[in-house]
């Protein structure tokens, strides 16, 4: 079973947080001067944020939960779950989710946890979320999402530098009768080397020679603590996936593209969804970018593309909208989620 | 799917004019406008217009544009 409802939740909010600082590809040296033009045209990324030294992807989230508990008046008492989907944590023990838990002075019976994925990770972690809180009546939840991914790509990879960005986020959920939440979500490990970050965990474990920095061919260089991406192999997997995931999903919750008012994919590049969008005749004002002002932000890019694009829309007049998440693992994921009751915050810059 | 037809997509993907003659005998990873993100651009082309996926393998093996032709062709 792929596609399933979850029952009995509402989305009551989202707000984001991204670094003020950042860098801009056209003034890139990684990218030779003639080529930058065409990397900003067909990737669609011309700014990343970059978090300072010491501000972590847990920073980020936590700062984007302050924010939307205060816009929607939520005490901490009333939240019941927490969960923190990130692949840049602060710690290997414990889970960073148990760390904000104590920050934002959540009570003691609020359920915490971390999930490992990247860009996938939206998707997945509001059918986790959504799953826990529709048997939480009168509960809240807090799905937090982001990374750093700055930290763990290589200044001398092209294949990853100019593509990742730094963002974290918040979505409120809560117990609420009636409305529903429809997903189709899948895994293919067989392609779990595609994006990765070779050393540190037990297989690999952390050594003097996992620092060394190795040249794997020209603009490719980078240490096996940094993140590995096979450009070629991703986009024809998101290529054979991502439009036939997103039309199961549609199909499970009985609604065809004109009932579904925006499509907000995960931002991974233009060329990618430019490709989804075709495949699925899907018009360009519902299909938001938040490529060129914030980059490829991981598993935040599809709450940072909602807070930074589509802030006014579901905020004056609400959106059924389409959430599909894609990349490492392999993992993708496709969702259709009401937004008639959020609230969009204003975009967090520290 | 003729290889004159395939070489103007190709071309066009390359979205500017290319500083040297180009037929289906090019070498294309010789063109100066060659770089890892118009391989991702011809991967895409070769998806919408053929129906087909070019792999990384395939653009390995590939010296021209007739090869490639070749290799979609195969698929």
């Amino acid at each position: 079973m792929s596609s399933f409802a979850v029952h009995n939740v509402s989305l009551r909010g989202v707000s984001a947080c991204v670094p003020a600082a950042g860098e801009d590809n056209m003034q890139l040296d990684l990218i030779p001067e003639a080529q930058r033009e065409i990397f900003v045209q067909t990737t669609g990324i011309r700014y990343r944020r970059i978090a300072a030294q010491g501000t972590t992807a847990a920073d980020l989230c936590r700062i984007s939960a302050e924010k939307i508990m205060r816009d929607l008046s939520w005490q901490p008492d009333d939240i019941g779950v927490l969960i923190l989907v990130t692949q840049t944590p602060d710690y290997v023990i414990p889970n960073s989710s148990s760390v904000i838990q104590h920050e934002l002075g959540l009570p003691g019976d609020c359920l915490t946890m971390d999930i490992n994925l990247g860009c996938s990770g939206y998707v997945y972690g509001l059918s986790v979320i959504g799953s826990l809180l529709q048997n939480m009546p009168g509960r809240k939840g807090l799905l937090l999402v982001g990374d750093c991914s700055s930290a763990i790509v290589s200044k001398g990879d092209k294949a990853t530098y100019p593509l990742f960005s730094d963002a974290g986020s918040a979505t409120a959920v809560e117990y609420k009768d009636g409305e529903e939440w429809y997903f189709d979500l899948h895994t293919d490990g067989g392609g779990y080397d595609n994006i990765m970050v070779k050393g540190g965990g037990m297989r690999h474990p952390f050594s003097i020679r996992s620092m060394e920095p190795v040249a794997y061919g020209p603009g490719e260089v980078r240490s096996d603590l940094q993140m590995r991406l096979d450009g070629v192999n991703i986009f024809n997997f998101a290529l054979r996936e991502v439009a036939p995931n997103i039309e199961t999903v549609m199909a499970a919750a009985k609604v065809k593209s004109d009932n579904i008012d925006y499509f907000v994919l995960h931002q991974a590049n233009r060329l990618i969804l430019e490709c989804v969008r075709k495949k699925l005749k899907t018009p360009t004002e519902k299909f938001p970018y938040s490529l060129y002002d914030y980059g490829n932000t991981s598993s935040a890019s599809i709450p940072v593309t909602i807070v930074t694009q589509l802030q006014h829309a579901v905020n004056d007049s609400g959106a059924r909208i389409l959430l599909s998440g894609f990349g490492v693992g392999l993992s993708w994921g496709a969702a259709v989620i009401d937004m008639s009751n959020a609230h969009i915050a204003d975009l967090v810059e520290i | 799917m003729q290889i004159n037809d395939f070489t103007e997509k190709f071309v066009a993907c390359l979205n500017t004019a290319p500083a040297v003659p180009v037929d289906g005998t090019t070498n294309f990873k010789k063109l100066d406008e060659w770089s890892s993100i118009f391989a991702l651009i011809v991967i895409a082309m070769v998806d919408s217009e053929y129906g087909k996926t070019l792999t990384s393998d395939d653009i390995r093996n590939a010296e021209t544009i007739h090869d490639l032709y070749i290799i979609i062709q195969s698929k």
